[in-house]
Formats: C-alpha cells, structure tokens, sequence
C-alpha cells in the first residue's frame, strides 16, 4: 500500500495492529549480537522447522519473529513469549522442541529456563520484573528486541512514522526545531551539542542543497547501542531522519555504517526499500510534496572516521582526514554544503520527541542532560547487555541494581566511560548522577555510551597503555602533537609497564600531555590523554606501585609478574593442554609443576584453571 | 594463489558509478570478492574511475578494512576491544598464534588461514570475542579456541 496522505497512514496503523493481535501467541527470538554468538539464528530455524509441521491453536510460523538485542545478552541466547512476556534465558537448540511442546501447546513452563534472581533464588516468569529491566525507561531503544526489523508493519504497528505524519500535516520547519530546542536533547554521539541549535543554525544558512547525515560509525571499542538500534529498529533511524531533513529543508541523506556492522547495512537497506515502497521515504512523501531520499555508505574501518569532518570526507569517497573545525560542518559538511550530522541514538530519538512533545521529554532525566541515555555494559559485570536509563541515575545503580554487580566475588575497581576519549572513575565516584557535565567534570566522559567495568584483577597502568595504543594505531597522522605526542606517550607508559621508569617519566607523561590536549587539530588528539590522565588521578598508587616496587597490583603486567602453581593443584591438567611453551609438568592427580624460566606469562593456565591453584605474584 | 580474471574484476567494478564519489565502495566490492585488492584490480578501478593510481591506493592503505596481501580461505578475527581485552583477548590470541604458526595479519603459506586483530565488533557483552570467517563466537574460552577454529 502506498501511503499517500498522512490520514492513510492512521488506517494502515490500525490494520496492523489489528494483525498483530491476531496473533494471540507470539515467539520473539533474539538475533542480537550477543545472542547470535550464541547461536540463535539456529533457535529460529528450529521453531520454524517444527511449527510447519505441527498444528498448534493459535500458534503459526509467522508466531515466530526474530528481534534485535532484548537487552539481557549476558543470559542469552533469548526467547521471550508474548503477550505473558515469558523470559527463557540461556536457550539451546535442543530446547525448542520442549518449549513448542510444554509452552506453546499446553500454556506450562520450561522451568529450568527461567530467570532465576540470584538475591532470591526466586524464578521469575515475565521478564519485565526481572530487575534488569525493571529499572529501565526504553525510549530510543523502544522497539529494539520487541519487532522484526525486517517488518515496516511491526514498526508501524507500534505507531511508526506517526511522528513524521505529524510534522508533515501540521508543523512548520520552525516549529519542529523549536520543539527538538525546547526537549533539551544533546547528541548523543558524544560531544553532548544541542540538537537543536544544530539544527537550527544549519538551517539558517543559505544554500542550494542542505545534507542530512546519520553517523553509524560507532567507533568506540566496547560500545554497541547504535549497532544494536540500526540492526534492530532500523525505521526510526530512518524517520528520525526525514524529520530532520523537513525542518533544514535537505533533500538528500546518508547514513555512514561501520564495516563491522555488515547485519546493519543488510537491515538497513531492507528498510530503506520498504519505505521507498510505501511512499514514506523518496518523492512526494505522505503526498507532502516533500522529497527526502537515503543512501548507505559503509565506512573503511578506521576511528578517526566517526570524527564528523572525517566522516564527510570519507563519504565524499577520499580519505577520512579531520580538517580544522574554524567553519562548522553545520555551514560546510558534506561536498562544502551545510550539513546535519547526528548520531543514530539522537536521530532515533527525535521521533518520540516529536510524538510525546518537547516538555514531556524535557521532564525526564536532570535539568542540562534531559531525556535518557543508552549504554551498553561489558567488561567484569554479571548482566552485561543493552540497557537505557533517565539521565541523572547514578553510575552505582547503573552497575549494582541493573548491571548485577561484579561476578566471581570479585572486587569493583573501575568503570570505563567514553571509550578512548573518555576515562576511568574509581569506587569513589559511584555515587555521581550519570549526566553529561558531571561525567566531564570528574574526568571522564558521557561518550557515545559505552560503559566497561573492570575488577581488582585489571591493571589501570595496563589500561592506559591499551588507550594509547590504540590512538597510536587510529591517528591519521596529519598533525604533529596527535601523531607524535601520543606515540611517546604510549611508549612511556610501556616503560611503566615493564617496570623500567622513573617518576620523572610520570611527570614528562603529564606535561606531554598538556601540549597533545592543546595542540591537536582534532578530538581524537585533544582528548586522547584522558584515558591516562583520569588513570593517573584516581590510580596513581597503581602507577607508583610500577615505577617504585616494580609490582604490578593487578597481576597483569607481564614484566613484573611470576605465575606459579600453590598445593591447592589437583593434577587435573587443564592448564598442561593449554600452556603454549610446554612450560607445565605434571602427572594426573599429583601436583604439577611450573617452570619460571619456559613461561612467557600468557596466562592461559590461570584463566583454565578451575581450582585456583595458580598464583600470581 | 587463485587465478584472477579481468572479466571478473570489470563485473565487480562496473556495478558502481563510474565517479570518484565510489571509490571506497569499489574497494570494498573488489574486497568482497577476492578477499583482498589485487594490483591489477585497483589499476582497473582507477581507470574506471578516473583517479588517479596513486589516490587508489592512498585510500587501500589508510582504511583498516583493506589488504594488498592475498587473505586465506578461513579468516580468523580476534577482537581486541577494551571488553575483549579485559577479558583476556590476549590470551586467545597467542593460542592461535602458536597454534597456527602465524602472528596477527599473517596468511599461513598453504592459504588456510588469515589471523586479524579487529577492533570491536559489538558483540561485547559476549566477550572475548572471535570471528570465523562471517560467524561469531562469544564467550571464546582459551582452551577451546583452537578446536573452533579448526572445526569450523
Ligand atoms: C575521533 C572521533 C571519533 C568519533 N566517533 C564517533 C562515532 O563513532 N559515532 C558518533 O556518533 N560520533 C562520533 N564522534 C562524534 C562526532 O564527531 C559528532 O560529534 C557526532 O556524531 C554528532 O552527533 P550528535 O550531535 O548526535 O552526538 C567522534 C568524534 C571524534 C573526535
Ligand atoms: S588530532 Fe590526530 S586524528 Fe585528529 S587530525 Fe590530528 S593527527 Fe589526525
Ligand atoms: S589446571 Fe590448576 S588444578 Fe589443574 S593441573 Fe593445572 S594448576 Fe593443577
Ligand atoms: S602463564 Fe602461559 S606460558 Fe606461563 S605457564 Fe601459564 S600457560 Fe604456560
Ligand atoms: S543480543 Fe540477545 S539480549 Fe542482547
Ligand atoms: S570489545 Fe570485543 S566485541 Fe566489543
């Protein structure tokens, strides 16, 4: 159907809803990144195998639908079941079968595969009271897990493109930046910049063409929230889009997917088409008179490509080199024309904006960061997964009360924000509201969202080193303090970290980077330091424990560590087939032993053995 | 090494426009297809184009996506993202590399495998990470690397 007024729009959300709850069952399988890994592609194909061969009331092939990341990925590989919103975790192939049978056919429980709360030991049938989820507000993320991607119906279903009818039957291209202004949304890609003032002064400026931009580069290692919405609800990055494009009046954008992400490009593309088909995306959209169309591009794989001019210039097909920033990319982005460019959680964002109204918006989250934030959280975290939260909610609630706290009895040590231009923050800072100015207040950074917990067994002059290296590795190399500066701050740290510097280094490392902070062209260099600098601050003990006992408190620096093997040993020789030099001995059930001077420190037996027979010193 | 044909090579560069704007999808399409850039597919493509050789290979070279060197048929990428790393990606690493006989960004001389270091690939909840040509393996214990990879 071809939608070719927004009134007909209305008719076809009501037909599919009507659609939806017809199905009285629904079986959502997540295809998600974490799940995948997990093999959930294979769970799909199962259902679907055993559904067209049996009859079951109520239950068809179309019941099953796979979704986007559900958010959980640390039980996963998940299948939640609708309407009861029935949470199976940790589902195998060899599950499925029991499942049609018990659940789909006879309405009984799987019972082994539900969430069990690790404070109550309590089983926990619907999802939504599990407290993972419990306290979360889903606003960019709120389809993601929840429809097919691969389903503009879904989408519209659950009032999709209801915001771009409203923009195009009854705003004006003021109005509609006046109401992202008054939201409050700041972007959400990093820097934190009013959405609407950007909006607004591209908009401003004279010109024959106007460019949108979508940036899905998501270049920060340890984050996937923007994978995870363009994989798992790609519309409303595209509808987030349009609206942008009817308030600066653009007839022409481009979303920049990274080469990692090739699902993203797949589902992406398929949504594009689905809307062209629709009349929602191209010419005359919704009979508007409107003209908006969307192009992919897949980026190079390199960093300094999310950088907003590099990014341009990559789409413009050369290579991604930041240029210095005294124009705005607002006045000359793409191909020297103004340009839009936004992050995929603030375009997916926009939509609902647009929907609930600009105060409704403005109410949730803390005065200066309005609205809420995704994150994703990884590292030494029990329920590591997809979360989205209101700003102002403190990191310790983020990483005990969602996040589950640190597996293994282990200690908390630090939380990782903002990727490599962001910092770590020690216990200490727990308690601080998670907002964009509190967060670059305490060194750190908001950063596109990734949020990467380490424990007591991480080394935080280790982590630096990590950081810089890979800036070394991802600097363009076009000015001299980003190229050079960091290259001999890194080789500094490497000095601290096998054990060889004194503290004048430390001091020289501090002073480098001042000038690096000042000096670059770009933010990859002007905050490249941070992840050192914030270590410094916090850890500092870390850093002297290295330079002046030559120990390395996390057990991680090769250099200044020894492995050996305690009586607690059971001669199970799991760490005999995986140490790489042979530097184990060691007969079945007798105490095996080490020997110092084959063993390169890889720490292969410490992670295999389960008896905590191995010491590190 | 796999015999390279013209014909091919002008198939997988015809389906872009023929302007300087693609440059970086032809690179990627040519990559699709042969695994690599093959010199003779980038004189091509800079002929096509119309840029010059030396802008073609400015972009192969600054884009990590990219090798000049021919690639094996199973392409082993370890993430090293601050996740994986965190959680021993290291580890799996120098498994591999003792394992297969081949450092990261070696190709094994019978073309079998290609060991890679990627930066994240957003699968970091199931950290460490690793990818067998398309298929990912989360949760990678460091014994059991290897065998995945063999297997697979
Ligand atoms: C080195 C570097 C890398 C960046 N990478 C990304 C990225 O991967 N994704 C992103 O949205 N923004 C990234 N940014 C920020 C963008 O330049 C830009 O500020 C942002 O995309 C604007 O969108 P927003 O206002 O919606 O946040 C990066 C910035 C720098 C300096
Ligand atoms: S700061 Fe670094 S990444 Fe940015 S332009 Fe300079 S060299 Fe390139
Ligand atoms: S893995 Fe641990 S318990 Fe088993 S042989 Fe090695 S040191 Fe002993
Ligand atoms: S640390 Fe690595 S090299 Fe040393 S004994 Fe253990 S497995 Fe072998
Ligand atoms: S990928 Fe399935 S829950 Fe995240
Ligand atoms: S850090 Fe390895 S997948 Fe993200």
């Amino acid at each position: 159907m071809r939608i070719d007024s927004t009134e007909k729009l209305g008719q076809w959300q009501k037909e599919c809803q009507k659609r939806i709850e017809a199905q009285k069952k629904r079986v959502l399988v997540c295809l998600g990144p974490g799940c995948l890994a997990g093999g959930s592609d294979q769970i799909l194909e199962e259902f679907k195998n055993i559904l067209a061969q049996k009859k079951i009331k109520d239950v068809t092939v179309e019941s099953i639908k796979k979704t986007g990341c559900h958010g959980l990925c640390a039980r996963g590989p998940l299948v939640v079941i609708e309407p009861e919103g029935i949470f199976y975790s940790k589902v195998k192939k060899a599950n499925v079968a029991e499942i049609v049978e018990k659940t789909l056919e006879k309405g009984e429980l799987v019972e082994k595969l539900l969430y069990t709360d690790p404070e109550s030991k309590k089983k926990i049938v619907d999802y939504k009271e599990i407290p993972f989820y419990a306290r979360q507000m889903k606003l960019s993320l709120r389809n993601v897990g929840q429809i097919d991607p691969d389903s503009i119906s879904d989408y519209i279903a659950r009032g999709g493109y209801a915001a771009l009818a409203k923009v195009l039957k009854s705003m004006k291209p003021a109005k509609v930046i006046d109401e992202v202004s008054r939201s409050g949304l700041r972007g959400r890609g990093g820097g934190g910049f009013s959405t609407g003032r950007k909006w607004a002064s591209c908009a401003k400026i004279e010109s024959d063409i106007r460019y949108v931009i979508c940036n899905g580069d998501e270049g920060d290692p340890g984050a996937f929230m923007d994978r995870c919405i363009m994989e798992g609800d790609p519309h409303s990055v595209l509808e987030g889009m349009i609206i942008c494009a009817f308030a600066i009046d653009s007839p022409e954008g481009y979303i920049y997917v990274r080469e990692e992400y090739p699902l993203a490009v797949v589902n992406l593309r398929n949504a594009i088409d689905a809307a062209r088909q629709h009349g929602l995306l191209g010419k005359d959209i919704m009979g508007s008179g409107f003209d908006f169309d969307i192009k992919i591009n897949r980026g190079g794989g390199a960093f300094v490509c999310g950088e907003s001019s590099a990014l341009m210039k990559s789409v413009a097909g050369e290579v991604g080199e930041p240029r210095a920033k005294y124009v705005r990319s607002v006045a000359k982005g793409l191909h020297d024309k103004p340009t839009v460019l936004n992050n995929v959680e603030s375009f997916a964002t926009i939509p609902v904006i647009i929907d609930k109204g600009a105060d409704w918006f403005a109410s949730i989250g803390t005065k200066k960061s309005t609205g809420t934030k995704a994150f994703s959280l990884a590292g030494k975290i029990t329920n590591t997964g997809l979360i989205e939260v209101p700003m102002g909610i403190t990191l310790r609630e983020i990483i005990y009360d969602i996040g589950g706290g640190i597996p293994e009895g282990r200690k908390f040590k630090a939380v990782q924000t903002g990727g490599p231009s962001g910092g770590c923050l020690p216990e200490a800072k727990l308690d601080l509201p998670v907002d964009f100015d509190t967060l670059t207040e305490a060194g750190s950074m908001m950063g596109s969202g990734g949020m990467i917990i380490m424990d007591d067994r991480t080394c935080m002059v280790d982590v630096a080193r990590y950081f810089l290296n890979f800036l070394v590795e991802e600097s363009c190399g076009k000015c001299v303090p980003c190229r050079e500066g960091l290259y001999q701050l890194h080789k500094l740290c490497v000095k601290i970290c096998e054990g060889k510097a004194d503290e004048d280094d430390l001091a020289l490392m501090e002073r480098l980077s001042k000038v690096i902070q000042t000096a670059s062209l770009c933010g990859l260099g002007t905050s490249g330091p941070n992840p050192f600098l914030s270590t410094v601050m916090y850890f500092r003990d870390e850093y002297l424990a290295h330079i002046r006992d030559r120990k390395c408190p996390g057990g991680v620096c090769k250099e200044l560590i020894t492995y050996s093997i305690n009586d607690k040993c059971t001669g199970c020789m799991a760490c005999i087939r995986v140490c790489p030099v042979n530097a184990i001995t060691g007969e079945k059930k007798k105490l095996h032993v080490l020997d110092q001077e084959l063993c390169t420190k890889c720490g292969s037996c410490y992670a295999v053995c389960n008896f905590d027979a191995i010491d590190i010193v | 090494m796999r015999m390279i044909e013209i014909e091919k090579v002008r198939e997988v560069i015809g389906q872009n426009p023929a302007d300087k704007a693609s440059l970086i999808a032809v690179l990627q399409d040519i990559q699709k297809e042969f695994h690599y850039l093959p010199q003779m597919a980038l004189k091509e493509a800079a002929d096509y184009m119309g840029v010059p050789l030396s802008k073609v290979y400015s972009a192969a070279t600054f884009y990590k996506a990219f090798s000049l060197k021919p690639r094996g048929e199973k392409i082993v990428r370890v993430c090293k993202g601050t996740a994986c790393h965190i959680k021993g990606a290291d580890l799996i690493l120098e498994q591999l590399e003792t394992g297969l006989g081949i450092k990261a960004g070696e190709t094994s001389e019978d073309l079998k495998f290609t060991i890679e270091i990627v930066n994240c690939v957003g699968a970091c909840a199931m950290a460490p990470v690793m990818i067998v040509n398309d298929k990912y393996h989360g949760n990678v214990r460091v014994d059991k690397a290897l065998k995945l990879v063999k297997k697979d």
